[in-house]
C-alpha cells in the first residue's frame, strides 16, 4: 500500500474515511496539492475548481460525522472526462465548438456519483469530441503519459486514464466507443471497464457513435472498478437503450465467483502487428490462469480483419448526425465570418471543429449519402451483426476471452500523424463495442523501457460480476497497481 | 458490388455543412481516398440473409407515460445561447 493518500485505492481510503482515520476534506486536499504539483508535466485537466471540490469534500465530512455516509465514494475525488454535463461546469469535448459551454444539467451518472457522495473534481482532457486515440486531438492540447512525458496517455480518455496514473484523482470516468477506456487504461498502467452496452445511462455524455458509446470507470484495482461501477449502472429513462438489469453487488462477487473458469484466446488477435514484449507479458497472464486450473482453449473470431472497417463506416455516419447539432445558433461557437444565415452552420462548424473531427464527418456524411448508404452503412451494419455473431459463438464455449488491449505500448507524442495508423492502435477494442460486449484492461507488466502493458479480458453481455472476478484473480496475485510512476 | 471511386469533396463537405479550405479539401481527398481503398474489403465479406444491427442492446422499442416532467428553465436553456434577446436567441435575418 503507498504511503501518499493520492496513490490510495478507494477501498482503502473508504475504510480510512470510515473509522475517521482520514477526512475527506484531507484526502482532497492532498489530492488537490498533488494536482497542482504534477499538471504542468501531465496537462491531464481541462480544468478544476479546488473551493468547488473541497466544498463537496467538507459536505461529505459532514455526512460522516452525521452517521450518513453515503457509502464507499462518500468523500472520494473523482474526475469526469470533459463529455459528461456536470450542472453549472463547463462541458467542452476538449473542443473549440464548446469552449465556453457551461452544463444546464447532470448527467445521469453524475447524479448517481452525487448521490454517492462522490467529490467531483475537474474536468479531464479528451481526444475532440472522444474522437482519437491518443488525446493529441484535443484542442487544449495534447495529455502526457505519466510514466513517460514524451509520449501519448492514449486516448480518446487520455486525461482519464493520466490523471490517475500520476495521482491527481482516485477514481475517474471515461467514455469507450472504440477502446477509449481500456486503451488508455493499458497505456498508462491502470484499470479501465467498458460495460455492456445499456448498463449505464448515456444521458448526459455528448454522443459520438450513440450505438457503441458507453461511461465506464478508470480504477487502480479491479475492485476499485467493481465499486464506481455499481454506483453508475441501472437503467435509465432518460436513455432509450438503457437496460432493465438487476445490478448485482460487482465487489461482493469478486470473491463470491471463483474459477476455475474456461477462457478463450482468439487466435486472430495475436496475429502481425503485436508488439512482441505486450505478446509476452499477455501469454505469461495466460499462463498464470492455467496455473489456477483454468481451461484455455484457442477460438476463432473469424470476421476480427473486418472490424475496423465495420467501426469506421458505423461511427463515422453516427458522429456526422450527431455532430449535426453543432451549428452555431442554439449553443456552441457562432462564427463572426458568416454573410446568411445559412452560412452561420459552414463557418461556425469549419472554425468550431478541429482535423480528425472534420475528417469523421466528412466520411460518415460520404457514407451515408444517396446512393452509398446501402454499400457502405447498411452492409457495415449486416458486417457488425456476423462480428457480434463470431463473440456469441465462442462464449457458447468459454466464460470470458482474454487478449492483449493495446498492440503497441505507448507511443511518442507527434509519432503518429497518418490517421489510419492511428485507427490500428485499436483493433483488439473496437469488436467488443459493435458486440456490445463488457471488457476491462488490467495491468500485466512493464515494458524493458518501463511503459505499462495491458491484457484484456472480455465478458459475456451482462456478465460484469464473472468479468471482474476473473480479472480480480489475476490482479490480486499480480499487484502491477502498487508500482507507481516517479515524477 | 461495386464500391463508387473517389469521393466528391466538395458535395460532401456542402452535405456536412462544412467550410474547408482549398488545403484541407486536398488533405482530406487524399486521407479519406486512403480510408475507404481500406473499407472496400467489407464488399468481400457474403451477407446474403444477414439481418443489419443498429445497437448491440436487446431493446427494441420505449414506452414512456406521456406525463410532464420538470426541464430547463429559459435562463438555463438560453445560457449558452451565442446571441440572445428577450428569451430568445438571436440569428440573423432568414427573409429580406
Amino acid at each position: 500500500m503507498s504511503s501518499e493518500l493520492y496513490f490510495r485505492t478507494i477501498a482503502d481510503l473508504a475504510a480510512a474515511l470510515d473509522a475517521k482515520q482520514l477526512s475527506s476534506v484531507e484526502l482532497t486536499q492532498a489530492v488537490i496539492a498533488r494536482t497542482q504539483a504534477v499538471e504542468p508535466h501531465i496537462q491531464a485537466f481541462n480544468s478544476f475548481d479546488e473551493s468547488d471540490g473541497l466544498a463537496q469534500a467538507a459536505a461529505s465530512d459532514a455526512r460522516r460525522v452525521a452517521g450518513q455516509s453515503c457509502g464507499p465514494l462518500d468523500g472520494i475525488p473523482i474526475g469526469l472526462k470533459d463529455v459528461i454535463a456536470v450542472t453549472g461546469q463547463p462541458l467542452t469535448a476538449s473542443s473549440k465548438m464548446l469552449k465556453d459551454f457551461v452544463s444546464p444539467y447532470d448527467a445521469t451518472v453524475t447524479t448517481k456519483l452525487k448521490k454517492a457522495g462522490a467529490v467531483l473534481w475537474g474536468r479531464l482532457n479528451c481526444d475532440e469530441f472522444a474522437m482519437g486515440s491518443s488525446t493529441e486531438n484535443s484542442a487544449f492540447g495534447p495529455t502526457s503519459n505519466p510514466w513517460d512525458p514524451t509520449r501519448v496517455p492514449g486516448g480518446s480518455s487520455g486525461g482519464s486514464s493520466a490523471a490517475l496514473a500520476a495521482g491527481e484523482a482516485i477514481a475517474t470516468l471515461g467514455s469507450d466507443t472504440g477502446g477509449s477506456i481500456r486503451q488508455p487504461a493499458a497505456l498508462c498502467g491502470v484499470v479501465g471497464l467498458k460495460p455492456t452496452y445499456g448498463l449505464v445511462s448515456r444521458y448526459g455524455l455528448i454522443a459520438f457513435a450513440s450505438s457503441l458509446d458507453q461511461i465506464g470507470p478508470f480504477a487502480r484495482t479491479v475492485e476499485d472498478a467493481a465499486i464506481v461501477l455499481g454506483a453508475i449502472a441501472g437503467h435509465d429513462e432518460r436513455d432509450s437503450t438503457s437496460f432493465q438489469a438487476e445490478i448485482p453487488d460487482y465487489r461482493a462477487a469478486l470473491t463470491s465467483q471463483r474459477g476455475p473458469w474456461k477462457l478463450g484466446i482468439p487466435k486472430e488477435y495475436f496475429a502481425t502487428g503485436l508488439d512482441p514484449e505486450i505478446a509476452a507479458a499477455v501469454e505469461k497472464a495466460i499462463a498464470f490462469y492455467q496455473s489456477q486450473g483454468c481451461e484455455i482453449r484457442e477460438v476463432s473470431l473469424p470476421h476480427t480483419q473486418y472490424c475496423l472497417d465495420t467501426y469506421y463506416v458505423i461511427a463515422t455516419a453516427e458522429a456526422s448526425s450527431n455532430l449535426g447539432r453543432y451549428d452555431g445558433i442554439r449553443y456552441g461557437h457562432r462564427s463572426t465570418a458568416a454573410k446568411d444565415a445559412v452560412d452561420i452552420y459552414a463557418h461556425s462548424r469549419a472554425e468550431g471543429f478541429g482535423p480528425e473531427v472534420k475528417r469523421r464527418i466528412i466520411l460518415g456524411t460520404y457514407v451515408l449519402s444517396s446512393g452509398y448508404y446501402d454499400a457502405y452503412y447498411l452492409r457495415a451494419q449486416k458486417v457488425r451483426t456476423l462480428i457480434r455473431q463470431d463473440f456469441l459463438n465462442a462464449f457458447c464455449d468459454v466464460d470470458a476471452l482474454l487478449t492483449p488491449t493495446s498492440p503497441i505500448p505507448a507511443f511518442k507524442i507527434g509519432e503518429k500523424a497518418d490517421p489510419l495508423a492511428l485507427y490500428l492502435c485499436d483493433i483488439y477494442t473496437i469488436g467488443v463495442n459493435l458486440a456490445g460486449l463488457p471488457a476491462i484492461s488490467v495491468p500485466c507488466g512493464f515494458t524493458k523501457s518501463g511503459l505499462p502493458i495491458g491484457a484484456q479480458l472480455i465478458g459475456q453481455p451482462w456478465k460484469e460480476s464473472s468479468l471482474l472476478a476473473i480479472a480480480h484473480a489475476y490482479e490480486r496475485a499480480h499487484p502491477w497497481s502498487t508500482q507507481h510512476p516517479i515524477l | 458490388m461495386s464500391f463508387p471511386p473517389a469521393l466528391d469533396i466538395d458535395h460532401i463537405a456542402k452535405l456536412a455543412r462544412l467550410a474547408l479550405t482549398a488545403e484541407e479539401k486536398a488533405t482530406f481527398a487524399q486521407q479519406l481516398g486512403d480510408v475507404l481503398h481500406h473499407i472496400e474489403q467489407l464488399a468481400k465479406v457474403d451477407v446474403t440473409g444477414v439481418e443489419p444491427t443498429a445497437h448491440a442492446s436487446p431493446i427494441f422499442n420505449v414506452w414512456q407515460a406521456d406525463v410532464a416532467q420538470p426541464g430547463l428553465t429559459v435562463a438555463d436553456a438560453l445560457r449558452n445561447a451565442p446571441a440572445q434577446r428577450d428569451n430568445m436567441i438571436l440569428v440573423p435575418k432568414v427573409v429580406e
